[in-house]
Protein backbone atom coordinates (compact mmCIF):
# COMPACT_ATOMS: atom_id res chain seq x y z
CA UNK A 1 0.00 0.00 0.00
CA UNK A 2 1.39 3.42 -1.16
CA UNK A 3 2.45 5.80 1.65
CA UNK A 4 0.43 8.99 1.16
CA UNK A 5 1.46 11.07 4.19
CA UNK A 6 4.46 10.03 6.23
CA UNK A 7 5.00 12.21 9.60
CA UNK A 8 8.45 12.02 11.52
CA UNK A 9 9.08 13.37 14.80
CA UNK A 10 6.88 16.20 13.99
CA UNK A 11 6.80 18.89 16.78
CA UNK A 12 5.41 22.20 17.46
CA UNK A 13 6.20 24.44 19.96
CA UNK A 14 5.01 27.63 21.18
CA UNK A 15 7.66 29.31 23.36
CA UNK A 16 7.09 26.99 26.18
CA UNK A 17 3.92 25.05 25.54
CA UNK A 18 4.17 21.92 23.38
CA UNK A 19 0.99 21.77 20.94
CA UNK A 20 2.26 18.63 18.86
CA UNK A 21 5.00 16.62 20.45
CA UNK A 22 7.32 14.05 18.03
CA UNK A 23 4.11 12.49 16.31
CA UNK A 24 4.95 10.04 13.45
CA UNK A 25 3.05 8.27 11.51
CA UNK A 26 2.05 7.23 8.27
CA UNK A 27 -1.36 7.16 6.18
CA UNK A 28 -2.06 4.78 3.24
CA UNK A 29 -3.79 5.31 0.08
CA UNK A 30 -7.66 5.46 0.08
CA UNK A 31 -7.96 5.06 3.49
CA UNK A 32 -10.09 7.36 6.10
CA UNK A 33 -7.47 7.92 8.93
CA UNK A 34 -8.92 9.68 11.84
CA UNK A 35 -7.05 11.83 14.20
CA UNK A 36 -9.14 11.87 17.42
CA UNK A 37 -8.26 13.50 20.48
CA UNK A 38 -9.89 16.08 23.03
CA UNK A 39 -9.80 19.91 22.04
CA UNK A 40 -6.19 21.11 23.11
CA UNK A 41 -5.09 18.06 22.10
CA UNK A 42 -3.19 19.51 18.93
CA UNK A 43 -5.21 17.83 15.83
CA UNK A 44 -5.21 21.39 14.42
CA UNK A 45 -1.70 22.52 14.59
CA UNK A 46 -0.79 18.84 13.27
CA UNK A 47 -2.78 19.64 10.35
CA UNK A 48 -1.55 23.05 9.85
CA UNK A 49 2.26 21.59 9.65
CA UNK A 50 1.49 18.70 7.19
CA UNK A 51 -0.29 21.38 4.64
CA UNK A 52 2.02 23.90 5.14
CA UNK A 53 0.10 26.43 6.92
CA UNK A 54 2.79 26.20 9.93
CA UNK A 55 6.00 25.51 10.39
CA UNK A 56 7.19 22.15 12.54
CA UNK A 57 9.36 23.18 15.01
CA UNK A 58 10.97 19.93 14.58
CA UNK A 59 10.73 16.79 12.58
CA UNK A 60 9.42 16.18 8.45
CA UNK A 61 6.65 14.80 7.38
CA UNK A 62 6.58 13.90 3.24
CA UNK A 63 3.23 14.27 1.74
CA UNK A 64 2.54 12.30 -1.46
CA UNK A 65 6.52 12.29 -1.58
CA UNK A 66 7.26 16.25 -1.15
CA UNK A 67 8.77 17.82 2.02
CA UNK A 68 6.43 20.14 3.56
CA UNK A 69 9.59 21.85 4.45
CA UNK A 70 11.75 21.88 1.01
CA UNK A 71 9.33 21.38 -1.30
CA UNK A 72 5.57 22.84 0.41
CA UNK A 73 4.43 24.37 -3.02
CA UNK A 74 4.19 21.05 -4.51
CA UNK A 75 3.09 19.44 -1.28
CA UNK A 76 0.07 21.97 -1.67
CA UNK A 77 -0.60 21.35 -4.91
CA UNK A 78 -0.96 17.63 -4.28
CA UNK A 79 -3.72 17.82 -1.48
CA UNK A 80 -7.14 19.40 -0.17
CA UNK A 81 -7.86 21.25 2.93
CA UNK A 82 -10.84 21.71 3.93
CA UNK A 83 -10.30 24.01 7.50
CA UNK A 84 -11.82 24.05 10.93
CA UNK A 85 -13.61 27.35 10.07
CA UNK A 86 -15.63 27.84 6.75
CA UNK A 87 -13.32 31.07 5.34
CA UNK A 88 -14.20 32.04 1.91
CA UNK A 89 -14.82 35.11 0.79
CA UNK A 90 -17.65 36.66 1.96
CA UNK A 91 -17.41 39.47 -0.49
CA UNK A 92 -17.28 37.32 -3.52
CA UNK A 93 -20.35 35.09 -4.60
CA UNK A 94 -20.28 30.97 -4.57
CA UNK A 95 -19.57 31.20 -7.63
CA UNK A 96 -16.70 33.55 -7.99
CA UNK A 97 -15.43 31.88 -4.49
CA UNK A 98 -14.96 28.69 -6.67
CA UNK A 99 -13.25 30.37 -9.62
CA UNK A 100 -10.88 31.99 -7.69
CA UNK A 101 -9.49 28.72 -6.08
CA UNK A 102 -9.38 27.52 -9.25
CA UNK A 103 -7.25 29.96 -10.54
CA UNK A 104 -5.13 30.11 -7.08
CA UNK A 105 -4.63 25.87 -8.38
CA UNK A 106 -3.55 26.90 -11.20
CA UNK A 107 -6.81 25.08 -13.55
CA UNK A 108 -6.68 25.95 -17.00
CA UNK A 109 -9.03 27.91 -18.02
CA UNK A 110 -11.23 25.79 -19.83
CA UNK A 111 -11.95 24.18 -17.03
CA UNK A 112 -13.03 26.62 -14.10
CA UNK A 113 -16.60 26.82 -15.30
CA UNK A 114 -17.37 23.40 -15.51
CA UNK A 115 -16.01 22.22 -12.38
CA UNK A 116 -17.19 25.01 -10.65
CA UNK A 117 -20.60 24.00 -11.65
CA UNK A 118 -20.12 20.41 -10.91
CA UNK A 119 -18.81 21.13 -7.23
CA UNK A 120 -22.05 23.00 -6.53
CA UNK A 121 -24.31 20.66 -8.19
CA UNK A 122 -23.05 17.97 -6.19
CA UNK A 123 -23.13 20.15 -2.65
CA UNK A 124 -26.51 21.11 -3.78
CA UNK A 125 -25.34 24.72 -4.01
CA UNK A 126 -26.03 25.52 -7.92
CA UNK A 127 -29.24 27.80 -7.09
CA UNK A 128 -27.18 30.28 -4.76
CA UNK A 129 -24.22 30.19 -7.19
CA UNK A 130 -24.81 33.93 -7.69
CA UNK A 131 -25.77 34.47 -3.84
CA UNK A 132 -22.37 36.13 -1.18
CA UNK A 133 -20.48 33.33 0.75
CA UNK A 134 -21.33 35.49 3.61
CA UNK A 135 -25.39 35.24 3.35
CA UNK A 136 -25.17 31.99 3.87
CA UNK A 137 -26.11 29.38 6.60
CA UNK A 138 -23.58 28.15 8.36
CA UNK A 139 -24.11 24.53 7.03
CA UNK A 140 -24.20 25.88 3.12
CA UNK A 141 -20.67 27.65 3.97
CA UNK A 142 -19.46 24.50 5.23
CA UNK A 143 -20.81 22.71 2.30
CA UNK A 144 -18.94 25.71 -0.07
CA UNK A 145 -15.75 25.13 2.16
CA UNK A 146 -15.64 21.28 1.39
CA UNK A 147 -16.12 22.34 -2.26
CA UNK A 148 -13.78 24.82 -2.16
CA UNK A 149 -10.95 22.36 -1.05
CA UNK A 150 -12.36 19.78 -3.74
CA UNK A 151 -11.45 22.12 -7.09
CA UNK A 152 -8.26 20.96 -7.78
CA UNK A 153 -9.32 17.30 -7.77
CA UNK A 154 -6.88 15.93 -4.91
CA UNK A 155 -6.49 12.66 -4.08
CA UNK A 156 -5.73 13.51 -0.13
CA UNK A 157 -8.45 15.86 1.47
CA UNK A 158 -7.85 16.73 5.39
CA UNK A 159 -10.55 17.74 6.80
CA UNK A 160 -10.58 19.59 10.12
CA UNK A 161 -13.24 19.02 12.69
CA UNK A 162 -15.64 18.75 9.55
CA UNK A 163 -19.24 17.96 11.36
CA UNK A 164 -18.48 20.64 14.68
CA UNK A 165 -20.58 23.37 14.69
CA UNK A 166 -23.28 21.64 12.54
CA UNK A 167 -27.05 20.61 13.10
CA UNK A 168 -27.75 16.88 13.32
CA UNK A 169 -28.86 16.22 9.59
CA UNK A 170 -26.20 18.58 8.31
CA UNK A 171 -23.44 16.57 9.84
CA UNK A 172 -24.83 13.39 8.98
CA UNK A 173 -25.10 14.44 5.37
CA UNK A 174 -21.55 15.90 5.37
CA UNK A 175 -20.79 11.64 6.63
CA UNK A 176 -22.32 10.85 3.54
CA UNK A 177 -20.26 12.85 1.53
CA UNK A 178 -17.30 11.46 3.35
CA UNK A 179 -17.78 7.74 2.77
CA UNK A 180 -18.11 9.00 -0.95
CA UNK A 181 -14.66 10.13 -0.86
CA UNK A 182 -13.86 7.15 0.15
CA UNK A 183 -15.65 5.11 -2.34
CA UNK A 184 -14.03 7.49 -4.88
CA UNK A 185 -10.00 6.11 -4.03
CA UNK A 186 -9.66 9.20 -2.11
CA UNK A 187 -7.69 9.32 0.54
CA UNK A 188 -9.05 11.43 4.40
CA UNK A 189 -7.36 12.71 6.98
CA UNK A 190 -9.41 13.61 9.17
CA UNK A 191 -9.65 15.28 12.45
CA UNK A 192 -12.23 15.14 15.29
CA UNK A 193 -13.29 14.90 18.82
CA UNK A 194 -16.34 12.92 18.24
CA UNK A 195 -15.48 9.21 18.92
CA UNK A 196 -18.75 8.13 17.62
CA UNK A 197 -17.42 9.78 14.44
CA UNK A 198 -13.99 8.01 14.47
CA UNK A 199 -15.98 4.93 14.59
CA UNK A 200 -18.11 5.15 12.16
CA UNK A 201 -16.25 6.68 9.13
CA UNK A 202 -12.85 6.02 9.76
CA UNK A 203 -10.26 2.58 8.68
CA UNK A 204 -7.86 3.51 11.27
CA UNK A 205 -7.54 5.72 13.87
CA UNK A 206 -4.61 7.85 15.70
CA UNK A 207 -5.89 8.96 19.53
CA UNK A 208 -3.80 11.97 20.26
CA UNK A 209 -3.53 13.58 23.59
CA UNK A 210 -1.35 16.40 24.93
CA UNK A 211 0.47 16.85 21.36
CA UNK A 212 1.18 12.79 21.57
CA UNK A 213 -0.31 10.26 19.68
CA UNK A 214 -0.77 7.41 22.12
CA UNK A 215 -2.08 4.34 19.91
CA UNK A 216 -2.57 3.73 16.26
CA UNK A 217 -5.34 1.33 15.69
CA UNK A 218 -8.70 0.32 13.39
CA UNK A 219 -11.59 0.86 15.49
CA UNK A 220 -12.31 -2.48 16.06
CA UNK A 221 -9.03 -3.56 17.13
CA UNK A 222 -9.42 -0.43 20.20
CA UNK A 223 -12.36 -2.10 20.86
CA UNK A 224 -11.02 -5.04 21.57
CA UNK A 225 -8.54 -3.46 23.51
CA UNK A 226 -10.96 -2.77 26.26
CA UNK A 227 -12.54 -6.19 25.81
CA UNK A 228 -10.96 -7.49 29.28
CA UNK A 229 -12.92 -4.86 30.79
CA UNK A 230 -16.83 -5.36 32.15
CA UNK A 231 -18.66 -2.03 32.06
CA UNK A 232 -21.49 -1.10 34.38
CA UNK A 233 -24.30 1.14 32.66
CA UNK A 234 -26.81 2.48 35.63
CA UNK A 235 -29.91 4.96 34.80
CA UNK A 236 -30.76 6.68 37.87
CA UNK A 237 -33.70 8.94 39.46
CA UNK A 238 -33.08 11.60 40.16
CA UNK A 239 -29.64 12.13 38.43
CA UNK A 240 -26.27 10.78 39.74
CA UNK A 241 -25.34 11.32 43.74
CA UNK A 242 -23.31 14.26 43.82
CA UNK A 243 -20.19 12.43 44.05
CA UNK A 244 -19.86 9.03 41.99
CA UNK A 245 -16.16 9.78 41.93
CA UNK A 246 -16.01 8.54 45.22
CA UNK A 247 -17.02 5.03 43.73
CA UNK A 248 -13.27 5.12 42.07
CA UNK A 249 -12.09 4.56 45.60
CA UNK A 250 -13.51 0.76 45.06
CA UNK A 251 -11.20 -1.76 44.53
CA UNK A 252 -12.95 -3.48 41.30
CA UNK A 253 -13.60 0.02 39.82
CA UNK A 254 -10.98 1.97 37.57
CA UNK A 255 -13.09 4.48 36.55
CA UNK A 256 -16.27 5.95 36.46
CA UNK A 257 -17.77 7.88 33.62
CA UNK A 258 -21.22 9.98 32.45
CA UNK A 259 -22.33 9.34 29.51
CA UNK A 260 -25.36 11.25 28.32
CA UNK A 261 -27.54 10.48 31.17
CA UNK A 262 -26.08 7.13 32.23
CA UNK A 263 -23.33 6.19 34.68
CA UNK A 264 -20.80 3.89 33.00
CA UNK A 265 -18.57 1.93 34.96
CA UNK A 266 -15.33 0.57 34.78
CA UNK A 267 -13.34 -2.35 35.91
CA UNK A 268 -12.04 -5.43 35.10
CA UNK A 269 -14.30 -7.25 37.44
CA UNK A 270 -16.87 -5.10 38.07
CA UNK A 271 -19.63 -7.38 38.61
CA UNK A 272 -17.90 -7.89 42.37
CA UNK A 273 -18.90 -4.76 43.00
CA UNK A 274 -22.29 -4.38 42.10
CA UNK A 275 -23.37 -5.18 45.62
CA UNK A 276 -21.31 -2.17 47.26
CA UNK A 277 -22.79 -0.02 43.89
CA UNK A 278 -25.83 -0.83 44.71
CA UNK A 279 -25.91 -0.16 48.64
CA UNK A 280 -23.97 3.44 47.79
CA UNK A 281 -26.28 4.77 45.37
CA UNK A 282 -29.10 3.39 47.95
CA UNK A 283 -27.48 5.42 50.63
CA UNK A 284 -27.20 8.51 48.75
CA UNK A 285 -31.36 8.30 48.07
CA UNK A 286 -30.97 7.74 44.59
CA UNK A 287 -33.72 5.18 42.79
CA UNK A 288 -31.77 3.30 40.54
CA UNK A 289 -34.01 2.93 37.01
CA UNK A 290 -31.96 0.59 34.92
CA UNK A 291 -28.54 -2.13 35.48
CA UNK A 292 -26.93 -3.44 32.92
CA UNK A 293 -23.74 -4.87 31.58
CA UNK A 294 -22.39 -3.79 28.26
CA UNK A 295 -19.95 -4.80 26.00
CA UNK A 296 -17.09 -2.13 25.89
CA UNK A 297 -17.60 0.54 22.90
CA UNK A 298 -14.92 2.74 21.54
CA UNK A 299 -15.53 4.89 24.05
CA UNK A 300 -14.23 3.03 27.14
CA UNK A 301 -11.53 1.87 25.03
CA UNK A 302 -11.26 5.38 24.80
CA UNK A 303 -10.83 6.48 28.40
CA UNK A 304 -9.36 3.21 29.21
CA UNK A 305 -6.46 4.16 26.64
CA UNK A 306 -5.64 7.61 27.11
CA UNK A 307 -7.11 8.77 30.99
CA UNK A 308 -9.31 11.11 28.99
CA UNK A 309 -12.47 11.27 30.21
CA UNK A 310 -15.09 10.43 27.36
CA UNK A 311 -17.30 13.62 28.85
CA UNK A 312 -14.47 16.19 27.95
CA UNK A 313 -14.52 14.76 24.28
CA UNK A 314 -18.20 15.79 24.15
CA UNK A 315 -17.63 19.26 24.68
CA UNK A 316 -17.98 21.48 21.54
CA UNK A 317 -15.70 23.79 20.53
CA UNK A 318 -16.77 26.85 21.31
CA UNK A 319 -17.58 28.57 18.36
CA UNK A 320 -15.68 31.93 17.77
CA UNK A 321 -17.47 34.68 16.88
CA UNK A 322 -16.89 36.11 13.61
CA UNK A 323 -16.70 39.14 12.51
CA UNK A 324 -18.71 39.88 9.29
CA UNK A 325 -17.27 42.26 6.91
CA UNK B 1 6.42 27.73 -12.38
CA UNK B 2 7.60 31.77 -13.06
CA UNK B 3 4.98 31.73 -15.37
CA UNK B 4 1.99 30.09 -13.42
CA UNK B 5 3.08 32.17 -10.18
CA UNK B 6 2.81 35.57 -12.07
CA UNK B 7 -0.73 34.22 -13.14
CA UNK B 8 -1.90 33.83 -10.09
CA UNK B 9 -0.44 37.08 -8.83
CA UNK B 10 -2.61 38.63 -11.38
CA UNK B 11 -5.48 36.55 -10.07
CA UNK B 12 -4.90 37.62 -6.75
CA UNK B 13 -4.86 41.53 -7.32
CA UNK B 14 -8.04 40.69 -9.65
CA UNK B 15 -9.52 39.35 -6.80
CA UNK B 16 -8.37 42.10 -4.51
CA UNK B 17 -10.18 44.96 -6.40
CA UNK B 18 -13.29 43.35 -7.26
CA UNK B 19 -14.08 42.32 -3.75
CA UNK B 20 -12.94 45.38 -1.93
CA UNK B 21 -13.11 48.86 -4.07
CA UNK B 22 -16.35 49.57 -2.25
CA UNK B 23 -15.76 48.78 1.31
CA UNK B 24 -16.73 51.75 3.32
CA UNK B 25 -13.38 52.80 5.33
CA UNK B 26 -11.57 52.40 1.59
CA UNK B 27 -14.33 54.96 0.34
CA UNK B 28 -13.89 57.24 3.42
CA UNK B 29 -10.54 57.01 4.45
CA UNK B 30 -9.09 56.31 0.46
CA UNK B 31 -11.72 59.09 -1.36
CA UNK B 32 -13.44 61.57 0.14
CA UNK B 33 -10.18 62.80 2.27
CA UNK B 34 -8.55 63.76 -0.56
CA UNK B 35 -11.51 64.74 -2.60
CA UNK B 36 -11.94 67.37 0.43
CA UNK B 37 -8.67 68.60 0.86
CA UNK B 38 -8.90 69.37 -2.81
CA UNK B 39 -12.60 71.16 -2.69
CA UNK B 40 -11.45 73.13 0.55
CA UNK B 41 -8.22 74.25 -1.32
CA UNK B 42 -10.05 75.13 -4.15
CA UNK B 43 -12.54 77.17 -2.53
CA UNK B 44 -10.48 78.95 -0.26
CA UNK B 45 -8.19 80.15 -3.60
CA UNK B 46 -9.15 79.18 -6.60
CA UNK B 47 -5.77 80.58 -8.10
CA UNK B 48 -3.95 78.98 -5.74
CA UNK B 49 -4.61 75.65 -6.90
CA UNK B 50 -2.13 75.06 -9.00
CA UNK B 51 0.37 75.04 -6.50
CA UNK B 52 -1.31 72.68 -4.35
CA UNK B 53 -2.45 69.99 -6.88
CA UNK B 54 0.70 67.82 -7.29
CA UNK B 55 0.55 67.53 -3.85
CA UNK B 56 -3.04 66.65 -3.68
CA UNK B 57 -2.38 64.15 -6.18
CA UNK B 58 0.39 62.46 -4.52
CA UNK B 59 -2.06 62.33 -1.14
CA UNK B 60 -4.81 61.07 -3.40
CA UNK B 61 -2.75 57.93 -4.12
CA UNK B 62 -0.90 57.88 -0.63
CA UNK B 63 -4.22 57.93 1.22
CA UNK B 64 -5.52 55.10 -1.11
CA UNK B 65 -3.35 52.90 -1.77
CA UNK B 66 -2.42 52.70 1.59
CA UNK B 67 -6.26 52.40 2.88
CA UNK B 68 -7.07 49.94 -0.03
CA UNK B 69 -3.62 47.69 1.29
CA UNK B 70 -4.44 47.95 4.94
CA UNK B 71 -7.89 46.81 4.35
CA UNK B 72 -7.45 43.80 2.13
CA UNK B 73 -5.30 41.94 4.29
CA UNK B 74 -6.76 43.11 7.78
CA UNK B 75 -9.96 41.84 6.50
CA UNK B 76 -8.87 38.96 5.20
CA UNK B 77 -7.02 38.21 8.67
CA UNK B 78 -10.23 38.59 10.64
CA UNK B 79 -12.48 36.50 8.33
CA UNK B 80 -8.94 33.91 8.19
CA UNK B 81 -9.48 34.18 4.59
CA UNK B 82 -6.30 35.17 3.83
CA UNK B 83 -5.29 31.42 5.15
CA UNK B 84 -6.83 30.05 1.57
CA UNK B 85 -4.42 31.85 0.32
CA UNK B 86 -1.38 30.88 2.46
CA UNK B 87 -3.14 26.82 1.97
CA UNK B 88 -2.59 27.23 -1.94
CA UNK B 89 0.38 26.16 -3.87
CA UNK B 90 2.56 29.34 -4.81
CA UNK B 91 5.34 31.31 -2.52
CA UNK B 92 4.52 33.59 0.15
CA UNK B 93 6.65 36.16 -2.13
CA UNK B 94 3.36 35.76 -4.98
CA UNK B 95 1.28 36.66 -2.30
CA UNK B 96 2.68 39.57 -0.75
CA UNK B 97 3.18 41.07 -4.89
CA UNK B 98 -0.77 40.32 -5.55
CA UNK B 99 -1.69 42.06 -2.63
CA UNK B 100 0.89 44.98 -3.35
CA UNK B 101 -0.21 45.18 -7.04
CA UNK B 102 -3.89 45.34 -6.56
CA UNK B 103 -3.52 47.97 -3.82
CA UNK B 104 -1.05 50.04 -5.71
CA UNK B 105 -3.28 49.66 -8.98
CA UNK B 106 -5.98 51.14 -6.61
CA UNK B 107 -3.75 54.19 -6.12
CA UNK B 108 -2.49 54.10 -9.13
CA UNK B 109 -6.37 55.03 -10.49
CA UNK B 110 -7.08 57.01 -8.18
CA UNK B 111 -4.22 59.03 -8.50
CA UNK B 112 -4.80 58.83 -12.57
CA UNK B 113 -8.70 60.17 -11.82
CA UNK B 114 -7.90 62.99 -9.49
CA UNK B 115 -4.79 64.00 -12.16
CA UNK B 116 -7.61 63.73 -15.01
CA UNK B 117 -10.06 65.92 -12.65
CA UNK B 118 -7.20 68.80 -11.89
CA UNK B 119 -5.91 68.94 -14.77
CA UNK B 120 -9.39 69.51 -16.72
CA UNK B 121 -10.75 71.92 -14.70
CA UNK B 122 -7.52 73.65 -13.33
CA UNK B 123 -6.06 73.87 -16.76
CA UNK B 124 -2.73 72.48 -15.81
CA UNK B 125 -0.06 71.09 -18.40
CA UNK B 126 1.40 68.05 -18.25
CA UNK B 127 4.89 68.48 -19.31
CA UNK B 128 6.25 65.31 -18.98
CA UNK B 129 4.54 62.40 -19.73
CA UNK B 130 6.92 59.49 -18.89
CA UNK B 131 7.87 60.87 -15.90
CA UNK B 132 4.45 61.49 -14.69
CA UNK B 133 3.66 58.17 -15.60
CA UNK B 134 6.90 56.53 -14.18
CA UNK B 135 5.80 59.02 -10.61
CA UNK B 136 2.24 57.67 -10.60
CA UNK B 137 2.89 54.12 -11.19
CA UNK B 138 6.07 54.25 -8.64
CA UNK B 139 4.48 56.42 -5.73
CA UNK B 140 1.23 53.76 -5.75
CA UNK B 141 3.46 51.01 -5.15
CA UNK B 142 5.65 52.52 -2.50
CA UNK B 143 2.15 53.42 -0.69
CA UNK B 144 1.01 50.26 -0.98
CA UNK B 145 3.47 48.88 0.17
CA UNK B 146 3.27 51.13 3.42
CA UNK B 147 0.10 50.09 4.08
CA UNK B 148 0.74 46.22 3.63
CA UNK B 149 3.68 47.05 6.28
CA UNK B 150 0.93 48.42 8.62
CA UNK B 151 -1.50 46.05 7.99
CA UNK B 152 0.75 42.86 8.99
CA UNK B 153 1.15 44.04 12.65
CA UNK B 154 -2.52 45.07 13.40
CA UNK B 155 -5.54 43.04 13.90
CA UNK B 156 -8.92 45.42 13.73
CA UNK B 157 -9.67 47.23 10.95
CA UNK B 158 -9.57 50.50 12.62
CA UNK B 159 -6.45 49.64 14.08
CA UNK B 160 -4.76 49.38 10.66
CA UNK B 161 -6.85 53.02 9.95
CA UNK B 162 -5.32 54.37 12.91
CA UNK B 163 -1.81 53.24 12.54
CA UNK B 164 -1.88 54.33 8.98
CA UNK B 165 -2.62 57.77 10.22
CA UNK B 166 -0.34 57.88 11.82
CA UNK B 167 2.03 57.46 8.85
CA UNK B 168 0.29 59.42 6.79
CA UNK B 169 -0.65 62.73 8.82
CA UNK B 170 3.19 63.69 9.03
CA UNK B 171 3.44 62.99 5.44
CA UNK B 172 1.10 65.79 4.29
CA UNK B 173 2.80 68.39 6.14
CA UNK B 174 6.62 67.55 5.53
CA UNK B 175 6.36 65.97 2.29
CA UNK B 176 5.98 69.39 0.52
CA UNK B 177 2.26 68.58 -0.19
CA UNK B 178 0.80 72.43 0.90
CA UNK B 179 4.07 74.27 1.00
CA UNK B 180 7.71 73.82 0.01
CA UNK B 181 9.92 71.75 1.72
CA UNK B 182 12.63 74.26 1.69
CA UNK B 183 10.25 76.50 3.63
CA UNK B 184 10.48 74.34 6.63
CA UNK B 185 12.99 74.13 10.06
CA UNK B 186 15.91 72.36 8.88
CA UNK B 187 15.22 69.30 11.25
CA UNK B 188 11.78 68.87 9.65
CA UNK B 189 13.51 68.99 6.37
CA UNK B 190 15.49 66.12 7.22
CA UNK B 191 12.45 64.38 8.37
CA UNK B 192 11.01 65.35 4.99
CA UNK B 193 12.94 63.88 2.91
CA UNK B 194 13.34 60.68 4.52
CA UNK B 195 9.61 60.33 3.57
CA UNK B 196 8.55 58.35 -0.04
CA UNK B 197 5.57 61.19 -0.27
CA UNK B 198 8.27 64.37 -0.72
CA UNK B 199 9.78 62.58 -3.55
CA UNK B 200 6.03 61.85 -5.28
CA UNK B 201 5.01 64.84 -4.94
CA UNK B 202 8.20 66.76 -5.88
CA UNK B 203 8.25 64.51 -9.22
CA UNK B 204 4.86 65.13 -10.18
CA UNK B 205 4.89 68.63 -9.38
CA UNK B 206 7.84 68.85 -12.34
CA UNK B 207 5.84 67.02 -14.35
CA UNK B 208 3.05 68.74 -13.77
CA UNK B 209 4.36 72.35 -13.27
CA UNK B 210 6.70 74.56 -15.59
CA UNK B 211 8.89 75.51 -12.80
CA UNK B 212 11.37 74.04 -10.94
CA UNK B 213 11.42 71.37 -8.10
CA UNK B 214 13.65 70.22 -5.45
CA UNK B 215 15.48 67.85 -7.32
CA UNK B 216 15.91 66.75 -10.84
CA UNK B 217 12.80 64.77 -11.93
CA UNK B 218 14.64 61.82 -12.32
CA UNK B 219 16.49 61.74 -9.13
CA UNK B 220 13.34 61.94 -7.35
CA UNK B 221 11.95 58.96 -9.18
CA UNK B 222 15.22 57.17 -8.77
CA UNK B 223 14.80 57.61 -4.91
CA UNK B 224 11.18 56.63 -5.24
CA UNK B 225 11.99 53.39 -6.56
CA UNK B 226 14.36 52.81 -3.90
CA UNK B 227 11.97 53.22 -1.30
CA UNK B 228 9.32 50.59 -3.33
Amino acid sequence: MAEVIRSEGLSKKYGELVAVDGVSFSVHEGEVFGYLGPNGAGKTTTIRMLVGLTRPTSGEALVNGYSILSDPVRAKESLGVVPESSNLYGELTAWENLIYMAQLYGLPKKDWAPRAEELLKDFGLYERKDSRFQGFSRGMKRRLTIAAGLVHRPRLLFLDEPTTGLDVMSARGLRQVIRKFKEKGVTVFLTTHLIQEADELCDRVAIIAKGRVRIIDTPTNLRNQAQDTEVLEIKTHPGFPSVPKEMESFPEVERVIFLEDKLRVLGKSVHKAIPRIVGFLNEKGTEILSFQTKTPTLEDAFVKLTGVDAEVMRVDKPQKMKGVG
Amino acid sequence: MMRKEIKKIYYIARKDLKAYYLKPPLISWGLMLPIVFILAFYFRNPQGIEEVTPGLVGLTILFSATSMAAIVITFEKRTEALERLLMAPLSLRAILVGKTLGSAFFGLLMGFVSMVLVTLFFGLKITNPLSLALALILSSLAFALIGILISVGVREIFEAMTMANFFRFPMVFLCGVFFPVKAMPVILQVVGFCLPLTYSVDALRQSLLPDGGLLHRWVDLLILAGFT
